[in-house]
């Protein structure tokens, strides 16, 4: 089947590494003409970075590309835009301020700079695309105010104006209606049916098989099967994508679980997530699965009082409070240690010891005026306990490795002594010997009969150190699983969307 | 483009309804305001504003901000001032040339520095006003240009015209509107001046040449100042190192707000700048009318700029509520 | 320096030699402020034997003092990633309506009380239009700029107002031969530097300038933090507009004129970064002393006040291109 005669696109020995970290690992893989060609995977098996690599987002760190049996060097989204291969990010790039018509053929007007601009042929070629999608998208109204839907149209009207031969789909079904989606689906086979290829990314199984010829999957950053869908059983799939032995992770040790320390009750932010209630224990920690976008940050933010939700109830200890601020989080002895570590963790440039000491104003400053030798002996004592590794104290944290940025993190946080922590991804990006010191300090805090919410998109970790595993599909709790019952296959299940069953069936 | 003109309209009738407002209750109170001859007046205060804005629209849609143009104004009128004085031999049309040209390469430079170091445009501009003042001082050895010196032709320019008696600088400064118009609207350049403005982060993957647009819109501002330059060497007849074009560049981000172009880029249009200067023009001449003290336009264009910049961030407010309404739909 | 290397778990890779003291210490912009400041003591005393005077030095530091003592707090508003370019107005217009106040018949400590409860009212209807509206701190002092100059222009006409002979004259008063502005710029700094050195507030203005999402979320009042500095610039601006009241004698709308300018380059000078997190009121009061050596030697060069406005201009792009660089050179 994979005959590389005739495949559009070849791909040999692809690797991908981020400061020294192998996020891709020596992919083959051949695109044929014709085909819609499914990339499944968990979160950050791989699969987006090599379709940035082919888009040009990202070069490989090894391997070659050949296009047609021509070896390529797709060094950036122009090039591969020239080459005929179009990605289509889940939220479309746009110029918000500018029309639809302009959106579509912007980059690829090669007139003069000073040459008028045959605005009234450029609306008609567009009008001519919306209609051969069989769209009705007005192109003289501006981007800015179109529907996720319709600026994914916009792109792919964009990439066959172009006449892009590939077309990358990351996760493209994520934000739309089932209808939209129906939609989606109608233009993609007639896409193919020109002999156009594309790559659909999805976490939909059923979206996969309703829509795909083939289906690639990935897992740790290799491709671990290539297949005809009809091939495959959904099990099948979820199988090979979590299929990875279970590693024996340091379990945590029995820790005696107390009385409710935080208790949710049908907190809801409209657009993000809807009625979770839930209740984590002194000395449990509470695993939260699901998706990217399931709305499980949202949830964590919302009790954090970073965006506080818009009904519901939260409760510390028994008692019913209000938080409106992380100031008012901390003052109830709560602590997050977010996801995304550049934006909302770390202080850059800034000492490490000024980046631990930061939650704790009161602590280093007794008496307003900072005490240089107690705010020594926090860090000091942090980067001891949590074996955080560094040059100096007064080093900027920026020059730390992510594992080491990450301790620091947490360190501050337990600088604030919690009675509740809440983890969101804490192991993304890490080495893994530095993930397993991390699970031992989390079973270890545990133990110490804090509570913590763990929000983990990598299954063996959930099923590692969890009593509990919630998992969130959008923006609703699907499933409460005690560590007993729990699966990655039955996370998985209940992590993946049901909602759009019915528009996909077309 | 009739896309962006059906969605910016209402912006630009906005303002014509303010004008026409402020002109009738004007008018009420002091009807000699409803004349040719009041109408006269504002069109003469406006064109220095309007050649100013017009580059400085450019500035702010690409998502920067030009504090020097006073200065440049300043400085190119003094060029062709002293080119006056001290060689009356030479024709005076190459005046512009002068002024124009050596606006366009001051401008250039602020272009240089902001784009070669990634340095913000505010404090680059801040720091070139006061370098290109100095300059102007240095030059001109603190002495201002006589009425004797500028030449009668182009003093006459200001006063008089063969169409209808309408002063040349009108025509001028419409002009260059119409110009910067086309400009915005058709050509690939002006586009990406658009582009850049309305999403930095994503213009260059567009393939638009982010250093070429800044250095462009930049240097236009700078040229426009100089024409302005000489045109104030026209309008009033001389050229004072300190005075000419000292907090013209407040009175042109005053107008360019006013006129619907939004300070966090990617939308704003010549008309709308235009009306947006007429508006300012309305205010400029009702003042005297009204007994209200000159030393009132200051605040008043501070006053403008702040009320613009509310507008601007609630229709930003209502535009983001309608994609949330249109979403949940 | 301490060094808490442990040979045992600095094994690896990714971490860094920690840098010798001396490197630290040489690549900080303060220093090189410093330098220059010798270099321009030197410079100038080669020039005229008036530079090895303090006397003459402390004299025309008075000139510059308002503006200083305003650079001060100016520099942790920059330190807290916004700007505020209306300050000078602000001095104008307090100063304004502290004349007006007591032209109509307000006793003095009145007129006093009136002109600085402006300037605050200023500063914190900056901080309302920029922290409770979230619109630019740089376009919106613009306005500001241009507003409150107008307001003292409204207030004040084209005529100079004159203040009682009690109130003239704050920069002849001598305190153990130094003139009483120069204290005043001296304790400020000392206090300011103290509150953003060594105290929470101050550490908290450099998390917020450095990366506000992540101060906001290690339970830091940014907002507060924001609008409490803006006020205090506001007040700092009027005091420092009646102190030039007192020295001039007068007040007109165009009062500190231009001070803008002196205010950005005094903490641009003293290595403040212009994107925020980075700065020190040492480099401010550093940068002050070294401005007004400048500018007072080109006076005893007897260079026109034209070239001052060139150098200062240039000085000001040169700094923060300077600054830039530095600390994209320690960041690595």
């Amino acid at each position: 089947m994979t005959n590389p005669e005739t495949a559009l696109l070849s791909a040999r020995g692809i690797s991908k590494q981020f400061a020294g970290i192998e996020v891709l690992s020596d992919v083959d893989l051949d695109l044929m003409p014709g085909e819609i060609h499914a990339l499944v995977g968990e979160n950050g098996a791989g699969k987006s970075t090599f379709a940035k690599i082919l888009a040009g987002v990202y070069r490989p760190t090894r391997g070659s590309l050949s296009l047609n049996d021509q070896h390529v060097d797709i060094t950036s989204p122009i090039v591969a835009q020239k080459l005929g291969v179009t990605l289509i990010h889940q939220e479309p790039i746009s110029f918000p301020d500018l029309s639809v018509a302009e959106n579509l053929v912007l980059g690829r007007l090669n007139s003069a700079p000073l040459a008028r601009i045959p605005w009234q042929k450029i609306t008609r070629d567009a009008q001519a695309l919306m209609a051969l999608l069989g769209v009705s998208i007005d192109v003289t109204k501006p981007m800015r105010g179109l529907s996720i839907a319709d600026q994914q149209m916009v792109e792919i009207a964009r990439s066959l104006a172009s006449n892009s031969r590939l077309i990358i789909m990351d996760e493209p079904t994520a934000p739309l209606t089932p209808k939209e989606v129906a939609t989606l689906f109608v233009i993609a086979r007639r896409l193919r049916d020109e002999g156009r290829t594309i790559i659909f990314i999805s976490h939909r199984l059923e979206e996969v098989r309703a829509l795909c010829d083939r289906v690639t999957v990935f897992r740790d950053g290799h491709k671990v099967a290539t297949e005809r869908t009809a091939n495959l059983s959904d099990s099948d799939i979820i199988r090979l994508m979590i299929g990875r032995p279970l590693k024996e992770y340091m379990h945590k040790q029995g820790s005696i679980i107390g009385e409710v320390a935080l208790k949710l009750t049908n907190l809801t932010l409209p657009g993000k997530f809807h009625d979770i209630s839930l209740a984590v224990k002194k000395g449990e920690i509470v695993g939260l699965g699901g998706l990217v976008g399931a709305g499980r940050t949202d949830v964590a933010q919302a009790i954090f009082g970073i965006a506080p939700a818009a009904s519901g109830a939260i409760e510390v200890n028994g008692k019913l409070v209000k938080i409106n601020s992380p100031t008012d989080a901390i003052a109830h002895g709560l602590a997050f240690v977010p996801e995304d570590r550049a934006q909302s963790g770390i202080f850059r440039t800034l000492a490490v010891e000024q980046n631990i000491t930061a939650a704790i104003a009161k602590r280093i400053a007794p008496a307003m005026f900072i005490s240089r030798f107690l705010e020594r002996r926090f860090a000091q004592d942090s980067v001891a306990k949590l074996r955080i590794r560094l040059a100096s104290l007064r080093q900027p944290i920026g020059e730390l490795s992510g594992g080491n940025q990450q301790k620091a993190i947490l360190a501050r946080w337990l600088l604030t002594d919690p009675s509740i922590l809440i983890l969101d991804e804490p192991t993304r990006g890490i080495d893994i010997g530095v993930k397993a010191e991390f699970y031992d300090m989390i079973g270890e805090l545990a133990a110490g009969g804090r509570a913590i919410l763990l929000i983990s998109s990598e299954l063996p970790e959930l099923l590692a150190l969890c009593d509990r595993v919630l998992v969130m599909s959008e923006g609703r709790l699907t499933a409460d699983i005690p560590r007993r019952e729990a699966t990655q296959e039955l996370i998985m299940q209940a992590a993946v969307p049901r909602s759009t069953h019915q528009g996909v069936a077309a | 483009m009739k896309s962006l003109g059906t969605t910016f309209l209402r912006r630009e009738a906005g303002i014509v309804v303010m004008i026409v407002l402020f002109c009738l209750v004007v008018g009420a109170v002091k009807p000699q305001f409803l004349t040719l001859n009041s109408l006269r007046i504002i069109f003469l205060l406006v064109p220095l504003i309007m050649i100013g804005a017009m580059g400085q629209m450019l500035v702010i849609v690409a998502r920067h901000v030009d504090l020097s143009i006073g200065s440049i104004l300043g400085l190119t009128a003094m060029a062709s001032g002293m080119m006056f004085r001290f060689h009356p031999e030479i024709w005076w049309q190459l005046g512009f040339a002068l002024s124009i040209g050596s606006g366009a390469l001051l401008g250039l430079f602020n272009g240089l520095l902001i784009t070669l170091f990634r340095l913000p445009a505010i404090i680059v501009t801040l720091g070139t006003l006061n370098l290109y003042r100095g300059i102007t001082f240095i030059m001109s050895d603190a002495k201002q240009i006589d009425r004797q010196y500028v030449p009668t032709a182009l003093k006459e320019m200001s006063q008089d015209s063969p169409i209808f008696g309408i002063p040349w600088i009108i025509f001028m400064s419409f002009g260059i509107a119409t110009l910067t118009y086309w400009f915005s609207m058709h050509t690939r350049i002006g586009r990406e001046v658009f582009a850049l403005g309305s999403n930095p982060t994503a213009a260059p993957l567009r393939g638009i040449n982010v250093s070429k647009v800044t250095l462009t819109v930049f240097t236009i501002s700078g040229a426009l100042s100089g024409l302005a330059g000489i045109m104030y060497a026209s309008r009033w007849g001389f050229v004072n190192p300190s005075n000419t074009g000292n907090g013209f560049e407040f009175q042109v981000i005053a107008a360019v707000v006013i006129g619907g172009v939004s300070i966090n880029g990617g939308l704003g249009t010549a008309l709308g700048t235009v009306l947006g200067v007429l508006l300012l023009g309305c205010v400029a001449a009702a003042l005297p009318l009204l007994g209200i003290p000159g030393t009132t336009q200051n605040a008043i264009y501070g006053a403008v700029i702040l009320v613009a910049l509310l507008i601007d961030r609630l229709v930003r407010k209502q535009g983001q509520r309608q994609n949330v309404a249109r979403a949940a739909a | 320096m301490s060094n808490v290397e442990n040979p045992a778990l600095a094994p690896s890779r990714e971490v860094a030699a920690p840098r010798p003291a001396w490197r630290i210490f040489l690549i900080r912009p303060e220093t090189m402020t410093l330098a220059l400041l010798i270099l321009g003591v030197f410079a100038g005393s080669q020039l005229s034997e008036f530079f090895l005077d303090i006397n003459y030095i402390l004299k025309s530091f008075t000139l510059y003092a308002e503006f200083a003592i305003v650079a001060l707090v100016l520099t942790m508003v920059i330190i807290a990633g916004e700007i505020d370019l209306s300050a000078a107005s602000n001095m104008a217009l307090s100063a304004c309506v502290f004349a007006y106040a007591q032209q109509t018949g307000a006793p003095l400590p009145i007129s006093i009380a009136i002109g600085l409860s402006a300037g605050l009212f200023m500063g914190l209807f900056n901080a309302f239009i920029i922290i409770g509206l979230k619109l630019p701190s740089i376009i919106v002092t613009i306005g500001t700029l241009t507003l409150y100059r107008g307001l003292a222009q409204i207030i004040a006409g084209d005529k100079s107002i004159r203040v009682p002979e009690s109130f003239i004259g704050i920069n002849n008063v001598f305190i153990g031969g130094i003139p009483a502005p120069v204290i005043i710029f001296i304790i400020l700094s000392i206090v300011l530097g103290l509150v953003l050195g060594t105290t929470i507030f101050g550490r908290q203005i450099y998390l917020i300038g450095t990366n506000e999402v992540a101060a906001r979320h290690a339970g830091v009042r940014s907002k507060s933090i924001k609008i409490i500095l803006f006020a205090t610039l506001g007040l700092t601006s009027a005091f420092a507009g009646l102190l030039t009241a007192s020295r001039l004698g007068s007040v007109r709308y165009d009062l500190g004129l231009g001070g803008e300018l002196q205010m950005v380059l005094m903490a641009m000078l003293g290595g403040t970064y212009i994107f925020g997190g980075r700065g020190t009121i040492l480099g401010t009061f550093l940068a002050a002393w070294l401005l007004v050596i400048v500018t007072t030697g080109m006076i005893v060069a007897n260079w026109l006040p034209a070239y001052q406005l060139c150098v200062l201009g240039v000085l000001l792009i040169i700094s923060i291109i300077a600054t830039n660089f530095i600390y994209s050179r320690t960041e690595r």
